[in-house]
Order: C-alpha cells, then structure tokens, then sequence
C-alpha cells in the first residue's frame, strides 16, 4: 500500500507543475480578459474601471460587479466596424483555408508518392519554411510584390502588363501572404495520413481498371479526408487572428480581428475594448478548436 | 511518379523557397534599391553590427530564447510523461486541452491576456514576463515531440531495469532519460526557434528596455524594404534553418 501511495505522489509531481503553469499563465489570463472586456476604459492605470478593492470587503466586491456591464460588446454588436471586420476575417481565413486544401492535397500526395530514398529530403525541406521566422516571410513577399517590385519588373520586361499591377495593399497580397506562410501547416498533417496509406489499395483500383486519377479520387481522397479537415482547421484557427499579413501586405482598409485588437490596443489604448475583441476572437475560433480535435483524432487512428 | 505529380512538388517547393531566396540575393546587392543590382557586397552586414539597438535586441532575444526554451523543455516533458505514462488520471482532460490549445490559439489573445495578467498582478514587464509568455505558448510542441518519442519507446527496458532493483527514480534517470535525449533535446531546439521567432506576443508582454529582435524588425519594416534587413533576415532564417536541421536530425536518430 505504501509504495502504491508513493507511485501517487510521484505521478502528481509530474503533471502538477505543467498543469499549475499552465492554469496561471493560461488559463487564468483568459478569465481576466472575460473580466476586462466587461469594464470600462480609463485614463488611469491600468487604463479600465473599475479596478477590485480587496480591501473593501464584501462593498467593495459588490459596486465592483455593479459596475461591469457589456457595453463593449454592444458596441461591438452594433458597430458595423467590427462586425465587417469579423465577417472579413472569416472570409480571408476561409478562402486560403479552401485554396490551402487545392494546393497542399497534391503536394502531400506528391510527397507521399515521391521515391522513399528522397522523401526524407523533400519532408525536410517543407518543414525548414515552416520553422523560418515568420516576420521574414512575410516581409519578404513586399520586395515581390510592390508596384516597382520583382514580379512587376519581370511581368514587364517579359511585355506581358503595359503598367505595374497594383497588389501589394490589396485583398490579394493578403491572400498571398496567408496560402504561403500556412502552406506546410496544410501539408504536413497532410502527408503524414497520406504516407501512411494502404498502397495495395490503390493497386487493387489499378487493377480494377482505374486510372490514377479515378484511383486518387475514390480511394486516396476519401481515406485522406480527416487529414485534410486536420490540416485546414489547423491553418483555419490562427488564420482567422492573423495580424503580420494583413498588417504588412494589406491596405489600410484590410479589415481583419487580430488588426482590429491591435490597433484598439496599441493605438487608441482602449483596454476593455481589445479584451472584447479577443472574446469574440476566442469564440468564433472555439468551434473550430473542437471540431480540430475531433479530425485529429479521427487522423490519429 | 507521374510528370503530374512532379511538376506539383516543384511548383510547390519554388513557392516555398523563392521568396527567400530573393531576400538571401537582395542581401549581397550593393544597391539601396531592390530592382535595381548593383554588384555583390557585404556591406548591409558590415551595417548590421555597427548598428547598435539591432544588435542590444538579437542578445534580448538569444537570452529569452534560451531561458524560455530551457523551461518549456521541463514543462513539456513533464507534461508527455503524465499523459503518455499515467493513464487517466481526473484532471487529464483539463491538462490535454492546456496544452495542446496554446499551439492553435491566435497570438493575439495569448499576447493581450497575458499583458492583462502581468499587469492585473503588477509584474514589472521586460525579460521576464518575455521568458514566461514564451515558456506557456512553447511547452505544447515540446510535449508533442516528447510524446511522439515516448509512445515509440521500448517498455521492457525500463521494466528491466527494475526487476534488476532500481527504484523508479534511478529508472527514470538511468534508462528513460537517455533514451528520450534526443527528442528533449530537439523540443528544447523547437522551442528556442519558436521564441525567437515570435513577434506578436512579445510585442504585448514586454516592456521599455526589452525589444527583441523581431520587435525591432517589424518596427523597421513598417518604413519599407531595406537592404539591412534583408541581411539581418537572411542571417535569422539561416539561424533557424541550422537549429532545424539540427533537432530533426537528433530526432530522427535512434
């Protein structure tokens, strides 16, 4: 008994400080911007009303709670600012998610099918991007794409635009930004379904008479498609809070939440307002969060 | 493999790596200007360590990187042992869900709620908040390369060693430990490449005196293309391409 008490103890010493940590830093974080998104802004600091008197006993702690109200959401329900904003953000996430799906299924499949002395090769060389800072991908893209940019000079030069396409600032830099930068989020859970895939199967559709293409589409794809709903909510979740891309590539008039609670934050310093922002972030992504846990699961097995 | 599926894989490939490459290029153009080539030159980093808060944010950087790293290393492989080795346990659910969200939440939400914490207890920002900011949102993607390891882990070794008489301490540290090296070590390389990288959250959670490097490279970028920053890119993407090949090689071997 006493050494089964000891196991016990042992065990909680080890999932205690990673489940403490993470509760602190977290968890509770969260609950706080729950708080926060219900006060009002200030100028003060910190810069929201009101702030709990511990000191005030139970008065204190109720014309605390007296005083929170859901103005901010209000203003976010009816402010059409923020409701463009939140439908733009879904739009741009949904639309790179779908072409992140056209583009990386061939390519994961291409990886998958790739002879096995390279494929370690050309796994690592998806995964080196995926790694690379982040900030330098995306700014790398403004040198590209930039009226007198590279892609301009070389469309030119080869005669086939008379002036300079206008793309940088625009929805399609942003949608750019976003397939590339969110190109291996897609492909890797991708290929790790596809690379575990039964190959008899496709030979049996083979040997049935199917093409490669019949064969891809009615043997690979169906048994590959909890990978590719892994892989999409995977790039989906952060995308919908994207703040580098649209913040470098698009205009000033690109529209997306994680600008939105930036700017509330760092430009206007409206506190109780960004954590509104971010609750509402939080639950447009909540779903998706789940519905990925399901798919990996499901990818899992 | 099919002229398709190869053409894919190029394509694909020269998508991912173009624009890196065009940066890498630009970095050695004698030119100020990026369509223009104006011959090979190192100068943009000979102007790079003469440029001082550049270089003050690379060292706030290393420094958070490499104590952060080192603290998500500890929390993440506790975190793989309690759920690849302790069955169910009750607040199984909470600490799955704890860890693993962290990696999809955007970086938004991490980096305000966080400020909102450290302010709500009237911690000072700087360094410290950087490290524990990076630490929470790093510990999730060492448990996942712990983890993978751990489940692909030979039982009967450490069941030997304690039918030999070692106590579950000297197992741990005698057997599973060296046979998890590797993968605690390329978790540890992730997550140093993942707090150097990170340029959102740290943007809310530090403070005056603490500007990591892609802090202060965003705040240059926001100006424009510059040649300096193409040099200082090109020297963090090679940073982290040598810390990457490095952690899947540790990872890869057995």
């Amino acid at each position: 008994m006493r050494a089964r008490a000891g196991e016990r103890w042992r065990a909680r010493l080890v999932r205690l400080p990673p489940l403490i940590w993470l509760t602190a830093f977290f968890l509770v974080p969260f609950l706080i911007t729950l708080k926060i998104s219900l006060s009002d802004a200030a100028t003060a600091m910190p810069p929201y009303l009101p702030v709990l008197d511990w000191q005030g006993g139970r008065e204190g702690w109720a014309s605390f709670l007296e005083a929170l109200d859901f103005e901010n959401y209000a203003v976010l329900w009816f402010d059409t600012f923020y409701r463009d904003a939140a439908l733009s953000s879904l739009a741009y996430a949904g639309t790179a998610s779908l072409v992140l799906v056209l583009f990386g299924t061939p390519l994961a499949y291409a990886l998958a099918r790739a002879p096995a002395r390279l494929q370690t090769l050309l796994v690592a060389l998806v995964v080196v991007p995926f790694w690379t800072s982040f900030l330098v991908r995306v700014y790398a893209w403004i040198a590209i794409l930039k009226p007198e940019g590279l892609l301009n000079a070389g469309l030119l030069r080869l005669g086939l635009i008379a002036r300079p396409l206008e793309i940088l600032n625009t929805p399609a830099a942003v949608l750019i930004g976003l397939v590339y930068a969110y190109l291996p989020f897609m492909v890797l859970p991708l290929y790790a379904v596809m690379s575990r895939l039964d190959g008899s199967l496709r030979e049996a559709a083979a040997d049935l008479g199917a093409g490669p293409v019949r064969a891809f589409w009615s043997v690979t794809l169906p048994l590959a498609a909890p990978g590719i709903a892994a892989g999409a909510l995977l790039c989906f979740i952060p995308m919908v809070g994207e703040f580098v891309i649209p913040d470098l590539l698009g205009g000033s008039d690109t529209l997306m939440l994680g600008r939105v609670l930036w700017s509330e934050f760092f430009s206007n310093r409206d506190w109780p307002l960004a954590s509104a922002v971010a609750v509402l972030l939080l639950l447009i992504v909540i779903g998706p969060v789940l519905l990925f846990r399901g798919a990996g699961r499901e990818a899992a097995r | 493999m099919s002229l398709f599926l190869r053409a894919v894989l190029g394509l694909g490939l020269a998508f991912l790596y173009a624009p890196i490459l065009v940066l890498a290029a630009y970095s050695f153009n004698a030119s100020r200007l990026v369509t223009v080539w104006g011959g090979f030159s190192t100068r943009w980093y000979a102007a790079l360590l003469a440029d001082g808060p550049l270089v003050a944010a690379a060292w706030v950087s290393l420094r958070v990187a490499l104590a952060s790293g080192a603290v998500a290393t500890v929390l993440g492989t506790l975190a793989a042992l309690a759920l690849a080795r302790h069955g169910r346990f009750r607040s199984r659910p909470l600490l799955v869900g704890l860890v693993f969200a962290p990696m999809v939440m955007p970086e938004v939400i991490v980096g305000l709620s966080l400020l909102l914490l450290f302010v709500g207890i009237g911690l000072d920002r700087g360094v410290g908040t950087l490290v524990i900011a990076h630490a929470t949102f790093c510990t999730g993607f060492v448990a996942v390369v712990v983890g993978a390891r751990l489940r692909g882990l030979d039982r009967s070794l450490e069941e030997a060693a304690a039918d030999l008489g070692a106590g579950p301490v000297r197992v741990f540290a005698t057997v599973t430990l060296p046979l998890l090296g590797p993968a605690v070590l390329a978790g540890f390389l992730l997550a140093f490449t993942l707090s150097l990288d990170d340029l959102v959250i740290a943007s809310f959670v530090s403070g005056p005196g603490a500007t990591t490097l892609p802090m202060r490279l965003y705040s240059q970028v926001r100006l424009g293309v510059n040649p300096e920053i193409n040099a200082a890119s090109t020297l963090l993407v090679l940073a982290v391409t040598l810390a990457v090949l490095g952690a899947s090689h540790l990872s890869a071997r057995r």
